[in-house]
């Protein structure tokens, strides 16, 4: 029980007002870095970094520090779903599987118990991989050094098989939806050789097509394109707007514990990996739609369809930190900035950092139970002011969404070139939707589609090619089996109901 | 025809999926054409740079055949509008006006761009009377001005009236 | 009176006016470009300058940090580039300055840019893995050696400052490596640690906690002389302990520039005016705990001699990159 003494003497360290006070700033400055798209949780740290540079020359001064920079994560964690759900915009790369259904909750008019449902399954998943980080840090450490790169390749593959199943849209639609994905996402410098391709002499293309530039035309722009078609109103109107909603969720939420705890499961894994939150929150929606007796109505506005990546996200980000402490490696951009600021502040993040600063971990520990209650706190009490955001008629909302994309799509590489993308990427959003050509495939492939090849070919470069090297070691043969097993379920299932004529 | 001018199809659901198809096509040539010219084959130490993105154009437009045979098979009852006049107008009304916003943003920063184009759609499409349209236009600039360049200083596009503000 | 308030607006115009000719100062918030990712060593070093601009008032106006990395840095620098005559950016380079032109083909050189300062150098070790044999420069390349070209070196980017040491390596002893790239090198020092490569490179900084920890061990550094810090990082051993790769008969030097440079076209006194605010900023506390920490060689060039140790290190690392077969289309 030696954590729980420390944990104790953790929360003696953070639970003075100051910090306290930090926790509230850093979670409201978080959430609005969350809800603004481009400006994500990396950029929103990294510029706030320099502020806590005179802070942590304080005695206990590092603490504080931290404190105040991790809760801008956990607000930016919170608040990426708000702009998720309530128009279809993800503010954060970890939320894009958040609009699959929190956004059609919304426009049935249930946006305050999306919005309620997606903040509580985000803080049992933080919870969780705290207390997994508490516990299991050593164990999980040593873990995280098992994964190579076909081991990762073999992660991101699984991601993969477990979100793409059957889906209602005709199959060659869906393939060559995913591999435009493939495609934009090779676009640039190809990570193993540093060569171009794909570029076609273009500078604006040296970059290639961020995730985020895509992801807000598609679903963002796309999305008012096609309600403009309906005419000029949005269909939250008749959104609760009092607190009772959020006890009301509350009381329907124990329902999907079994969701809850296969999200918090994949989340922790995969933060920990690390595979980041981002494929998390996909991997999960993908289980969560195959195991959930209610999986086909997916995509239509399930509450679990929130849960389920929101948890997942939350616990990917938080355990992110893990690695990033006892490893120095950093399990997401964001956990990368602030391994950076460790650094500027004096403090070497490695395996001694638990013994050399004990009172920085675990006050560090602490306040990831402190600050994500206090995120709950703010998140929750403003569902119904979130919510109401959508009883403002559509003609002034509209160009204020548009316009907030635009600043975000500009913030991503701060190129004239994005907002262009985003309009483009807009057009595409909408002709994609009447044509039934999917836009999750696509989305997930401009994700994973980089990180995959480049552990594929690292895998290759250590294996001088031979793909046997998937198979082996116990740990990456079982996860590749896996997700092989997965991708051909469904086939397996419909195979089945063919020869029984159904 | 019953149809009013309105509710009559632009163009059909045949022609789109055709047109899209076709784009699919190019787009996925493209991409094995680059490809290619970077070396596509497996070399001993594992794949190539145009390996991948090889495979990727190739399934691209094998795909896009597909797709475009069963647009182009499509049976005339099943080619209802794919978008209506009516609708089109309206798509195009916010569309257009994006377009100009975007290209906007360039040459007068984006802060007085977005007070215009906000301004423009409140005041044609929902009609308001100038003041509100004053206010929400101006107001909204200045808050993200105040966010970026104040608090988070990041600095946005500017143009000439900030230039003359001395606000860059 | 009124003429007297009038003549005062006069002389203050006037002073003002002189001290503008004297000695320029930015009339806005200046943007610091780092042609690298958010986390990495030069985006640490941009950020510790910009807070302790910010903590010591260094300047009036504030200095803004902005990540181009795409492209390899080319973004970042060819944003610099077509910036001509604008005193308000400055970039910190790595050494993608000379590597990502010459490995994509992208149109830039260090000669479209105004050199204003070295900061300093940044050191590279050969590390392997604490519970190999391996103790010397000298034996580990002889297992490479005999392994017949199966030995795993891992390093950050492709055909940049790490590949290039491995290949400098090899043509030193014939030794044949195969070098796997990653993304950052935090990633690099833990593959090393998790046994799924042999050996890296890495800058101390990025590998010093699991030295700490017992699980990674240096062989050496390739500088010409050994590192001036003699403060124990181990129980044992400080920086300054690790051989040097010449001394250890591994022929190879490599540092890495960090230095800033401006767009073209700016005049001598906004040059000075950078040149004398890094000075300021070098003589701050902050600023040698960094250079500590990160073991930093600090070599600290400006004006002619910046632009000489640039234009040499140009030609290495043309000479090196156009052996080792890493220059675009020479394939």
């Amino acid at each position: 029980m030696d954590e729980l003494q420390s944990l104790a003497h953790g929360f003696a360290v953070a639970l003075s007002l100051k910090n306290i006070a930090l926790m509230f700033v850093g979670v409201v400055l978080g959430v609005i870095i969350g809800v603004l798209p481009g400006l994500g949780g990396a950029n929103g740290v990294a510029i706030l970094l320099p502020l806590t540079f005179g802070m942590a020359q304080l005695p206990g001064g590092t603490t504080s520090a931290i404190i105040l920079l991790s809760c801008i994560y956990w607000g930016a964690l919170f608040g990426g779903a708000i702009t998720s759900i309530l128009f279809n915009i993800p503010g954060e790369p970890w939320s894009v599987a958040t609009t699959f259904d929190g956004y059609p909750l919304a426009q049935k008019g249930r946006a305050g118990e999306a919005l309620a449902a997606a903040f509580t399954s985000s803080f049992v998943g933080a919870f969780v991989a705290v207390i997994v980080i508490t516990f299991l840090s050593p164990v999980v450490a040593k873990f995280a050094l098992e994964f190579g790169p076909p081991e990762f390749f073999s992660v991101y593959l699984l991601t993969f098989c477990a979100f793409i199943g059957m889906s209602k849209e005709p199959p060659f639609k869906t393939l060559a939806s995913m591999m435009l994905g493939f495609a934009l996402a090779a676009v640039g410098t190809d990570p193993v050789t540093g060569t171009l391709r794909l570029t076609f002499g273009s500078m604006h293309l040296l970059t290639g097509f961020d995730f985020l530039v895509a992801v807000i035309g598609l679903f963002g722009i796309g999305e008012i394109l096609l309600t403009l078609e309906e005419g000029l109103a949005f269909k939250g109107t008749s959104a609760k707007l009092n607190l009772k909603v959020v006890i009301e969720t509350w009381k329907e939420l124990p329902k999907y514990w079994l969701t809850s705890i296969r999200s918090s499961a994949v989340g922790c894994f995969m933060g920990i990996v690390p595979g980041g939150a981002t494929p998390a929150s996909f991997m999960s929606y993908g289980v969560a739609r195959r195991f959930s007796p209610d999986g086909d109505k997916f995509g239509t506005g399930m509450v679990e369809g929130v849960v389920a990546p929101e948890t997942a996200a939350h616990a990917a980000g938080t355990s992110a930190l893990l690695p990033m402490i006892t490893l120095g490696v950093p399990g997401s951009p964001t956990a990368a900035v602030l391994l950076g600021g460790l650094l500027i502040w004096g403090l070497q993040p490695g395996p001694l950092l638990f013994i050399e600063q004990k009172d920085f971990v675990w006050g560090l520990i602490a306040s990831m139970y402190l600050g994500n209650i206090a995120g709950l706190i703010v998140v929750l009490t403003c569902v119904p002011l979130f919510a109401a955001i959508l009883r403002v008629p559509f003609s002034v909302i509209a160009p204020v969404i548009l316009v907030i994309c635009a600043i975000g799509a500009y913030t991503v590489h701060n190129a004239m070139f994005d907002v262009w993308m985003m309009v483009v990427f807009g057009v595409l959003g909408y002709l994609f939707k009447k044509l039934q050509y999917p836009l999750a495939p696509l989305v997930l492939a401009i994700v994973l589609g980089d990180r995959a090849e480049s552990s594929f070919r690292q895998a290759m470069l250590m294996s001088q090619g031979e793909v046997s090297v998937f198979f082996s070691n116990t740990l990456v043969g079982s996860i590749t089996t896996l997700a092989l097993v997965l991708l051909a379920w469904p086939l397996v299932t419909w195979a089945v109901k063919r020869v029984r004529g159904d | 025809m019953s149809q009013g001018p309105q509710d009559r199809p632009a163009f059909g659901l045949k022609s789109a999926e055709i047109g899209v198809a076709l784009a699919f096509f190019a787009l996925g040539a493209l991409v094995v054409y680059d490809s290619a010219r970077l070396g596509a084959k497996w070399a001993e130490d594992g794949p190539q740079t145009g390996y991948f993105p090889f495979y990727i154009g190739l399934i691209i437009c094998v795909s896009a055949v597909l797709n475009l045979v069963r647009g182009l098979r499509m049976r005339p009852e099943r080619d209802i509008g794919f978008v209506e006049v009516g609708q089109l107008k309206l798509v195009l009304s916010v569309l257009i006006p994006a377009a100009i916003y975007a290209a906007a943003i360039g040459w007068i920063g984006i802060y007085v761009a977005s007070a215009l184009f906000i301004g423009f759609f409140m005041r044609w499409l929902g009609k308001y009377a100038w003041w509100k349209v004053a206010l929400v236009g101006i107001g909204n600039s200045v808050f993200f001005f105040l966010v970026f360049e104040g608090w988070f200083r990041i600095p946005l596009p500017k143009g000439p009236l900030e230039a003359l503000l001395g606000l860059n | 009176m009124k003429n007297t308030i009038l003549r005062a607006g006069v002389a203050a115009m006037v002073a003002f006016a002189s001290t503008a000719a004297l000695a320029w100062e930015p009339t806005k918030t200046v943007e610091f470009i780092v042609p690298a990712g958010t986390g990495g060593g030069a985006d640490q070093m941009a950020r510790v300058v910009q807070s302790v601009i910010a903590k010591h008032n260094l300047m009036k106006q504030s200095v803004v940090v902005i990540n181009k990395s795409g492209g390899a840095g080319a973004e970042g620098f060819l944003d610099v580039k077509g910036s001509k005559g604008d005193p308000h950016k400055i970039i910190i380079t790595l050494s993608n300055l000379f590597t990502t032109p010459l490995a994509t083909g992208v149109p830039f050189n260090w000669r479209d840019l105004t050199p204003v300062q070295m900061l300093a150098l940044d050191q590279f070790v050969l590390w392997v893995n604490a519970a190999t044999p391996y103790k010397s420069a000298k034996e580990y390349i002889e297992a490479a050696k005999k392994a017949g070209g199966k030995m795993k070196m891992a390093g950050t980017g492709s055909k940049q400052e790490d590949q290039i040491i491995t290949a400098a390596i090899e043509q030193k002893t014939g030794a044949k490596f195969i070098y796997i790239p990653f993304k950052g090198g935090g990633d690099v020092a833990v593959q090393l640690v998790g046994k799924h490569v042999d050996s890296t490179v890495n800058n101390p900084i990025e590998a010093v906690a699991q030295w700490r920890a017992g699980t990674l061990r240096p062989l050496c550094v390739f500088d010409p002389k050994r590192m001036p810090y003699t403060a124990k990082v181990t129980e044992k051993m400080s920086w300054g302990d690790i051989p040097t790769c010449r001394e250890g008969g591994l022929d190879v030097d490599y540092l890495m520039l960090r230095g800033i440079f401006m767009p073209s076209d700016v005049t001598p006194e906004q040059v000075n005016f950078y040149v004398e605010l890094f000075k300021k900023v070098r003589a701050t506390s902050e600023w040698k705990d960094l250079m500590e920490r990160g073991a930093f060689n600090q070599t600290a060039l400006s004006g002619k001699e910046y632009a000489d140790w640039v234009a040499r290190e140009e030609a290495r690392h043309v000479a090196l990159m156009k052996s080792a077969g890493f220059i675009a289309g020479s394939k």
